[in-house]
């Protein structure tokens, strides 16, 4: 049986969890947010990455959280870029991380 | 006061929501006027007082801001009291300013207004001063106001096991927020010396009530078994190559290299005021030692070299949320008087007093924390300096050697440094710096980054609805 590799996110949930899901897809898969969710903060409870950098191809996951690094922005699969920090998540958005093997 | 004149027959315009703005529109309706109040964020309340999405509502204003939460209620409070007699306009970003206009991008809809003003109030704020250490692009390292954000805005940690590291009061106050919140901080890495700190006692004395509360931060992480390390001069944040993310940090503590294992680090120097907005506009800047920063000229009132111009809060100066109250009201005070509105000048004398006041508390906040001076002289070649194009420190060098540069905008111009999407705002602090220490001089001589339109990305294709704006030359 092949069994999926856990992924330990990079943001953990500490307050206000039962909000209402939201669901949309990552990289091609399923997946849910809480309704009050940035696209960063969607992405990063269960992904490690956003994006790669145009310019070294490392993963980047955003830095500020305040709109001002612009490190955090997220393709979608109909190739528009998000900021993610300042962008809410919306049921049926479809984003891409660049994540290797995705 | 002055003859009346005829200049409120337009808006006064007020950008930025925060402490400062709010103050400064609640004067203003105050005294019958109704200002265009534009902010980028969706609610009110600036990075500080940041509320959650309204659908986060669970939290008390005591857990979201603790000691802060009397402060950050009465600015909500004032703001919502006003909020029908204002011009709202949130969600939206000033992305160019001339000839008394403002361009602006509404984010959710991407369209763009011309927004004329008759007085311009500028309470932009702040974002966290950067020096960048090796590793510092990796997944899982955010800056200290940002690890804030993720926990007010999105009660979210930025990891399971987090290092705080660098300087400044928001150091010990992040991590204190993320321990009461059930996070486990691993350490604090503090940059400064805790002889610092108790040398500068005097003069944070002198706001007995903010030095409590960081005295308390301190001693309630200290009772609660979090290390506090004094005095370290941070190497690196260590990375998983395989996941490509944080695995820990190293540092030397004066006499060896330490490390520690944690999965996310936050970071900062104090703050950095926004000023690209006073820049396009033509106000003066000059350079503020206490800030180690240009910034733009401004009097006791807030009137800067521009007439019809004021700047309020951190974004002219970093002084704080209580500073950014009374400068935002002092502000809409100096704008009314000088056109030519009768205002309570007991109340604008008494806001000056106080600010003026806050002034020595913050010389001592400069002292107890001081920037590592020192960091360009560490900062290895392979640091990346701008996250944006990945450019190091040791090609600044090779810029300065190579071609001479001595001057910001020459080094920008030839290595790209602060001409990526953040426009210098990350790297802009640590570049002047590597400029400063490699070509001999002392930083105020190297000059600033300018501002340029827009400042920051705006989409090429934007819903333009009069033709005399023109597209974003991105």
């Amino acid at each position: 049986m092949n069994l999926p590799t856990v992924i330990q996110p990079l943001l953990h949930r500490v307050a206000e969890t039962g909000r209402a899901a939201v669901p949309f897809t990552l990289d091609g898969e399923p997946a849910s947010a809480l309704a009050g969710d940035t696209v960063l903060t969607a992405v990063l409870t269960q992904a490690t990455q956003l994006r790669r950098n145009e310019f070294s191809d490392e993963p980047r996951a955003g830095f500020c959280m305040m709109g001002a690094c612009q490190d955090c922005w997220i393709a979608t699969e109909q190739g528009e870029r998000l900021r993610a920090c300042s962008t809410f998540i919306a049921p049926g958005m479809a984003l891409v991380t660049g994540r290797s093997g995705a | 006061m002055t003859t009346p004149s005829s200049s409120f027959a337009l808006q006064p315009v007020i950008v930025g929501a925060g402490p400062a703005g709010v103050r400064a529109a609640q004067a203003l309706v105050a005294h019958g006027l109704r200002p265009v109040v534009i902010d980028e964020a969706s609610r009110a309340g600036g990075q500080i007082y940041r509320r959650p999405p309204s659908s986060l509502v669970e939290r008390s204003a005591n857990v979201l801001y603790g000691f802060e939460a009397r402060r950050a209620d009465a600015v909500h409070s004032a703001f919502d009291a006003v909020r029908e007699r204002i011009d709202y306009r949130p969600d939206s970003l000033v992305w160019n300013a001339q000839g008394s206009r403002l361009d602006v991008l509404h984010g959710p809809t991407r369209s763009t207004s011309s927004v004329p003003y008759s007085q311009l109030i500028v309470a932009t704020g702040a974002t966290d001063r950067v020096l960048p250490v090796p590793g510092w692009t990796l997944p899982g390292v955010y800056t200290l106001g940002g690890a804030q954000v993720a926990l007010k805005f999105q009660g979210c940690a930025i990891g399971q096991r987090v290092v705080f590291m660098g300087t400044g009061p928001l150091l010990y106050l992040v991590a204190y927020q993320y321990a009461k919140a059930g996070a486990k901080v691993a350490a604090v890495l503090d940059t400064s010396r805790f002889a610092d700190q108790l040398a500068a006692t005097p003069a944070m004395l002198r706001q007995p009530a903010v030095f409590a509360k960081g005295v308390y931060y301190v001693a309630w992480l200290r009772a609660h078994g979090v290390a506090l390390h004094g005095g370290v001069r941070p190497l690196r944040v260590l990375g998983d190559a395989a996941e490509g993310r944080v695995a820990g940090v190293a540092w030397h503590d004066g006499r060896e290299e330490r490390t520690l294992a944690c999965d996310a680090v936050g970071f900062g120097y104090a703050l950095r005021s926004e000023t690209q907005l006073a820049d396009l506009l033509g106000c003066r800047f000059e350079f503020a030692p206490l800030h180690r920063a240009h910034l733009p000229v401004r009097d006791a009132a807030g009137r800067c070299s521009v007439r019809g111009m004021y700047l309020a809060g951190d974004g002219a100066g970093i002084m704080g949320a209580d500073a950014a109250e009374w400068a935002g009201e002092r502000a809409a005070l100096a704008l009314l008087a000088d056109g030519g509105v009768a205002v309570d000048t007991a109340r604008a004398a008494m806001l000056e007093r106080k600010l003026h006041k806050l002034g020595a508390f913050r010389e001592g906040l400069e002292r107890a924390f001081p920037v590592p001076h020192d960091w360009a002289a560490h900062a290895p070649d392979e640091l990346v300096v701008c996250r944006c194009e990945n450019i190091t420190a040791g090609t600044l060098r090779q810029t300065v050697a190579e071609n001479g540069a001595d001057e910001m905008n020459r080094l920008k111009a030839l290595s790209r440094v602060g001409m990526g999407r953040c426009q210098g705002r990350m790297c802009g602090v640590a570049a002047a710096e590597i400029l400063a220490h490699a070509t001999g001089q002392p930083v105020q001589q190297v000059g600033r980054l300018r501002g340029q339109a827009p400042i920051k990305p705006i989409p090429i294709h934007l819903d333009t609805p009069a033709p005399s704006t023109e597209g974003a030359g991105a």
